[in-house]
């Protein structure tokens, strides 16, 4: 046999080359022994929630592992026989690492759990509230599950639907693409309660969308002189006053604006001016002024302007 | 004379045996050290460029923060399915997605198995980002390792890869995973 010196440091070894590796060899042998391992006859697929089995072979005994971060099961088992997995055992949607550890030998395998039919919509409308005839202006996504709450993933039809207000409704359908299917609509012209419902074969979802009435359109005010009912001095000493009232309030569909919508009367006479803002009540908007000769009236809302009045 | 021909005989195979004993220690040293690196552990991330995500914009920090975040979560559910603690997926997990784990934590604990989960590889293209912006979803090709130890004796580890369909909603500060299923690729 012959050796080789090697200087390691202070310290000289001899070695024979053969020897190293086949000591090297002996020691990678049990590592060889655990990495030995055969393959398990798993299903391809299984559908959430369904029952399936798992074939084993040889003889004793051993323990079936199924992992997944969605769900795991241990089931010991006798070699040689089939494991059987009853209906809903294995129900959450996954990757499943499959292991049979037995005394001597390990299998492993791998298999997906795929969802089944699907059971019922996420579904997700914006906003809740929002003016009329505004392009795209409301939102809805589906997101589709199975009765396993697993995210059905294969492409279904899915048909949104907004209803409920006069005029014809809006419909749309949409194929779903990784369990997710969207669409946009616009908002009716007239006002209301408005029923948004996303379908998916029998199964379906409502929101309620309200749409309100829009910015004010048009506006226009009239003036007349006030009664007023004052008792001897305070009647001569008294300023004629105005009564100012705007026509009913409404948007540029004829929709009349949400009482509470401010108007703002403003008034500019010789020495000053006044402004009064006052809500729109029952439709109208309706306030008092001093009638001064001379002065220039006008009203607005938002960023609409009414009309003028000159006061004689 | 003998004996000191066998001694001088055996004492280079003692030595060819040191030798090797001392190389498989520093290879093994270097193997388990490399292991420990903080480096080491972390998996290579690649994100596909996104032209559209549907119907809203999907900005730069966005997307930034998303896939931060969805890699933390697997960090976070690495380290709760290894050691049985499902308030660990708190920070990550939200609804159905966090329901799931939790319930394969409980079982875990109660068969007294772990399951180390280490990811080496995602690949990550982000699909649809909701009108409102109420949720993410994103599609993660990824490589993982599964080790699975029954009552602390190491029964096999496993390679995978799989796709993931992961949705996620905005919460307070972070992003939180809703959705997080594996897909037949």
């Amino acid at each position: 046999m012959k050796f080789r010196r090697i200087k390691f440091g202070i310290m000289k070894f001899r070695f024979n080359l053969p020897l190293v590796l086949a000591a090297m060899l002996l020691a990678a042998m049990p590592l060889a022994a655990i990495a030995q391992t055969g393959v398990l006859n798993v299903p391809r697929t299984v559908e959430a929630g369904s029952a399936f089995s798992i074939p084993t072979s040889g003889s004793g005994k051993a323990v079936l592992y199924i992992v997944g971060p969605e769900q795991v099961l241990r089931r010991e088992v006798q070699l040689g026989e089939s494991v059987s997995f009853a209906a809903g055992e294995l129900h959450n949607a996954g990757r499943y690492v499959a292991v049979l550890a037995g005394d001597s030998a390990t299998e492993n395998g791998a298999f997906d759990v795929v969802a089944s039919q699907p059971a019922s919509l996420s579904f997700l409308a914006k906003p809740s509230r929002l003016p009329v005839d505004l392009q795209n202006g409301i939102s809805g996504v589906v997101y589709v599950f199975d009765t396993f709450r697993n995210l059905v993933i294969a492409p279904s039809e899915v048909s949104f639907q907004l209803s409920g207000v006069a005029g014809a409704g809006q419909a749309r359908t949409v194929a779903t693409r990784d369990g997710v299917a969207w669409t946009k609509l616009n908002s009716a012209a007239k006002e209301g309660a408005a029923q948004f419902i996303a379908r998916d074969g029998g199964i379906s979802a409502t929101r309620v969308i309200q749409q309100v009435p829009g910015d004010p359109c048009r506006l226009r005010m009239n003036a007349r002189l006030s009664n007023q009912k004052l008792s001897g001095a305070k009647q001569t000493q008294a300023q004629p006053r105005l009564t100012l009232e705007t026509e009913p309030v409404r948007d540029c569909g004829g929709n009349a604006v949400p009482d509470g919508t401010i108007v703002t009367f403003k008034e500019i006479y010789k020495d000053g001016e006044a402004t009064v803002d006052v809500p729109v009540k029952r439709g109208v908007a309706r306030t008092e002024m001093p009638a001064y000769p001379g002065a220039t009236i006008s009203v607005a809302t938002g960023v609409v302007m009414g009309n003028e009045i000159r006061w004689r | 004379m003998n004996k000191k021909s066998s001694a001088r005989k055996l004492l280079p195979m003692g030595s060819s045996l040191i030798f090797c004993s001392i190389f498989c220690s520093i290879f093994v040293a270097i193997f388990v050290f490399a292991a420990d690196e903080p480096g080491a552990d972390k998996p290579a991330v690649q994100v596909e460029p996104t032209n559209t995500v549907g119907p809203r914009t999907l900005e730069k920090q966005t997307e930034t923060a998303v896939v931060r975040d969805y890699l933390d979560a697997w960090r976070s559910m690495g380290a709760a399915l290894d050691q049985n603690r499902a308030q660990l997926l708190d920070a990550d997990f939200v609804g159905t997605a966090k329901q799931k784990l939790t319930d394969t934590i409980h079982e875990q604990a109660k068969l007294g198995i772990e399951t180390r989960y280490r990811d080496t590889a995602h690949h990550l293209r982000l699909t649809f980002y909701s009108p409102e912006g109420m949720s993410l979803q994103l599609l993660d090709t990824v490589d993982y390792e599964v080790q699975i130890v029954d009552h602390g004796k190491v029964i096999g580890k496993q390679p995978v890869r799989t796709r993931y369909v992961a949705v996620l909603t905005p919460t307070e500060v972070r992003w939180k995973v809703r959705v997080f299923q594996a897909e037949p690729e």
